[in-house]
């Protein structure tokens, strides 16, 4: 078997529409929303702000925490019981791993950056589009960092690799199926998130890692135009 | 609680103004999107001013009551994110969120808007639930009338799910809806000193000392009615608030 053409239609290199904005919530100090296809995170940035309890905080550097999670009513299947899942514990811990390489923390002892991605809806690609979205977010805080990170899951499917699997082909069951969410660092190319499940080759992974530094770099394009968007935009900005 | 900025919110309101330029019963702009989220089966947006909530509903299907064998049910919950508002953290839900939550349950399950009954499935067997979860995207206040407002618009929005007697097909919509008979608006009209207000932005909700959350149909009938905050009320205030909450309910109504 051969996965020869995408259940959605799609090329293999394709990914699905992207709306990226910056700045919609309004009470956070910066804010993004990444939606790819049926997949859509909302992050909110609240932050340096001062770390409770004071154990946690660190006196050489600030603390970046990411909270993932997805609301009830975002599933394809039934209800998402709230209160978090060891499933949203990783993946916020992962999150904040991918971010983290590119902060610049030195100036916030003591404090904690928080950054919230709460998902309205998915069709798989969620951390993804989460890590896309906290760093519009963050950048709208107006927090420095080196770069803008942006995210991507590739799949192998049937021996096929393709770009931004949806949920249909997560659970294709003509075939194998691999999942490999990355994290680009665009201006260096290095990876701050890599995981997989699924079965594949070396050279399946070495045509993956290249298919995502390509989209990522699409995706960061996009994300960098909400950014431009909301600070021509003005009147959002204002108080 | 007299601190500087409640002394500058009353002063405003003596000469008849809130300090965002807004008369004592005027509402922000107030927008209902419907069909917001592609997985759940009924959802809605509700914008006011800046506050932003977002209802899905998941329709369940469970075991009835014992007591109630050929009856479905609601149920309502609401989550504070802590993405919403500095104010808000993580971890099980607060006494304001579970406030929310039941006070949107009672406005809909006491104003006889849903039949129960049409919810059955077979009786003693399988009944459907409505399950509904309200979030909020940006608090600016007045929460709790944007969740009853989305919470009605979501309900209008859902269509049932294929269920063939053991699991239901979450990926196949039918075009069943959930019939509503009534429909409850809920307004929570705040006192500030002794000035009535509704649609209260932050601020003024943490310099309101009173509030009261009046649920009403079509017909100008109450159905629940919650009172909160530290100071009572007399019964001219209650008067005054339902009256209040009446007539901003009827305004609120063409939003649907």
């Amino acid at each position: 078997m051969v996965y020869e053409k995408r259940l959605d239609g799609r090329k293999f290199d394709e990914l699905r529409p992207i709306e990226a904005r910056a700045g919609i919530i309004k009470r956070a100090d910066g804010s993004g929303y990444f939606r790819i296809g049926k997949s859509s995170a909302y992050a909110a940035v609240y932050g340096p702000r001062e770390l409770y309890p004071r154990f946690l905080q660190n006196p050489t550097k600030g603390v970046l925490r990411c909270h993932y999670n997805m609301m009830p009513f975002s599933s394809v299947g039934g209800r998402v019981r709230p209160g978090g899942s060891r499933r949203s514990k990783e993946i916020s811990m992962v999150t904040n791993k991918a971010l983290l390489s590119v902060m610049e923390l030195d100036d916030f002892t003591n404090a904690v950056i928080d950054v919230f991605i709460e998902l309205d809806q998915t069709d798989a690609g969620t951390r993804c589009a989460g890590i896309s979205a906290a760093s519009i977010a963050l950048a709208d805080a107006g927090i420095v960092m080196k770069d803008l990170v942006s995210a991507v899951a590739i799949g192998v499917v049937d021996n096929s690799v393709v770009a931004d699997l949806n949920y249909d082909e997560e659970a294709y069951d003509k075939g194998d199926v691999a999942d490999i969410p990355f994290a680009v660092i665009p201006s260096t190319g290095k990876i701050s998130l890599l995981q997989m499940d699924g079965i594949i080759t070396k050279e399946q992974l070495n045509e993956a890692m290249e298919l995502a530094q390509k989209k990522c770099g699409e995706i960061n394009r996009i994300q960098r135009a909400a950014l431009k968007d909301k600070f021509k935009a003005g009147e959002n900005h204002a108080e | 609680m007299q601190n500087e900025m409640q002394k500058n919110m009353l002063k405003y309101l003596e000469a008849g103004l809130r300090r965002d330029g807004r008369k004592k019963d005027e509402w922000r702009r107030i927008s209902v999107e419907k069909g917001v989220s592609a997985n759940a089966e009924g959802s809605a947006r509700v914008k006011i001013g800046e506050t932003e909530v977002l209802v899905g509903v998941k329709m369940i299907v469970d075991k009835p009551y014992p007591d109630r064998p050929d009856e479905g049910t609601l149920m309502v919950g609401a989550e504070l994110l802590p993405m919403s508002s500095p104010d808000f953290e993580t971890g099980p839900p607060g006494i304001w969120a579970i406030e929310i939550a039941r006070v949107v349950d009672r406005g809909i399950r006491e104003s006889g808007a849903l039949d129960n009954k049409a919810l059955c499935i077979k009786a003693g067997e399988h009944v459907w639930i409505i399950s509904i979860d309200i979030v909020t995207i940006n608090d600016a206040g007045n929460l709790l009338d944007a969740s009853a407002l989305g919470t009605l618009a979501a309900i209008e929005d859902t269509r049932f799910p294929a269920f063939d007697g053991e699991a239901i097909d979450y990926k196949t919509k039918t075009d069943k809806r959930i019939k509503m008979n009534k429909h409850p608006i809920s307004v929570t009209v705040w006192k500030i000193g002794k000035h009535l207000l509704v649609d209260p932005t932050s601020d003024e909700e943490e310099a309101a000392e009173a509030r009261l959350t009046v649920a009403s149909i079509e017909d100008g009938k109450l159905c629940a009615m919650q009172k909160g905050g530290e100071e009572p009320l007399d019964m001219k205030d209650i008067q005054k608030m339902v009256d209040m909450a009446l007539e901003n309910a009827a305004k609120i109504r063409k939003n649907l």
